[in-house]
């Protein structure tokens, strides 16, 4: 890794990925102090953790394409330069929310590094080599969840079912592939051919769980493109406030 | 274990956690922890006490499973020998032509 830097192309599909990774820390991090139990408050942040350092990585090669920093790509962006998917911003709602939306990230992310690491560009394919590792407890811990609240009370598996729901209009714009996708051919993963790997693990998690794929509304997404739902807005303030209100603190 | 929605605060069994540091050694006691089941247990115990690279392998056990000696009954249980000395076998001559004593 170290010295490499990134073209354009590769910068923006360093940020498509990165900026998933880094809105997702930051939702999961809002569970800190809030979880069912102290010991889910600690698994919900170690895979925060997890997840800013595999933004960091992928922001800081981003930013080699045109000098800047990662702190400068978190910190100083606004909205509509953020490349997440709608997936990632979605809000934590009830523990079931969290781990349906838990659920569709990490089994995408552990589809989206495994591929990466055949990636004809070293860094990236160095970066998914370490993150894809990580994904797959993350994947564990949301199949963990999903069976247990799905297979609960009846209280919890109607949150659960109510849960996925919710999430699930998302789940297409990740494996839509943008024009980016072409002109980075062998390098980029192709969106649409992580969908078979995607659904052949969540078909055998529903069957397990008794869920079923809701049918209904499919939303087309707009994060790649800069565009976010207002609940954005908040979450970036959040974020960003002691970077721009103390500028260039560091710990 | 109680039935879920038994009682209105009602908290996750406790489970105590044995960590191996490496191949060779015995699992150590490292803490304890609380989970709704054997399985979650073992996640959180990894959550806890395994991210800094501990461990080879987890053991989680209920701790209900466990029998403890009594803290206050230490002295009767773990009196020490010494002054017993008819408790160690040093008064005995080895016979002749016995090898390997």
């Amino acid at each position: 890794m170290g010295d490499a830097v990134a073209t354009a192309d590769v910068a923006e599909y360093a940020l498509w990925l990165g900026d998933d990774a880094l809105i997702l820390a930051q939702q999961l991090g809002g569970w800190i102090a809030r979880a069912p139990e102290l010991e889910e408050d600690v698994a919900l942040a170690n895979i925060a953790l997890d997840l800013l350092g595999h933004a960091r990585s992928l922001l800081r090669y981003a930013g080699t394409s045109d000098g800047r920093t990662e702190d400068d790509l978190a910190y100083w962006r606004d909205e509509p330069q953020f490349r997440s998917a709608w997936l990632f911003e979605q809000p934590n709602g009830d523990f079931a929310q969290t781990i349906a939306r838990q659920l569709a990230a990490s089994v995408y992310q552990f589809e989206l590094y495994s591929a990466l690491q055949q990636s004809a560009d070293e860094t990236l394919a160095a970066i998914a080599a370490k993150a894809v590792k990580e994904v797959e407890y993350h994947r564990d811990h949301a199949v963990q969840w999903t069976l247990r609240l799905a297979g609960g009370t009846d209280e919890s598996r109607a949150r659960m079912t109510r849960a996925v729901g919710d999430v699930w209009p998302y789940v297409d714009e990740l494996f839509r592939d943008e024009p980016l996708i072409d002109r980075l051919a062998g390098i980029a993963v192709r969106p649409s051919a992580l969908r078979p790997g995607f659904d052949a693990v969540i078909d055998a998690v529903f069957a397990e769980a008794g869920l079923v794929v809701p049918d209904g509304f499919r939303s087309s997404g707009g994060g790649r493109r800069g565009q976010h739902f207002s609940s954005m807005g908040y979450l970036l303030a959040e974020m960003q406030v002691l970077a721009r209100q103390h500028r260039g603190a560091t710990w | 274990m109680t039935s879920p929605g038994v009682s209105p605060h009602e908290t996750w069994p406790l489970w105590e956690v044995f960590v191996r540091a490496s191949r060779g050694l015995s699992h150590v006691h490292a803490g304890s922890l609380h989970a709704p089941d054997a399985e979650l247990a073992l996640r959180n115990a990894r959550d806890l006490y395994t991210r800094r690279g501990e461990g080879t392998s987890v053991w989680v056990v209920p701790s209900d499973a466990i029998t403890t000696s009594d803290p206050d009954a230490k002295g009767a249980f773990f009196e020490s020998p010494a002054g017993k000395n008819y408790r160690h076998a040093s008064y005995y001559t080895a016979s002749e032509g016995v090898p390997h004593l």
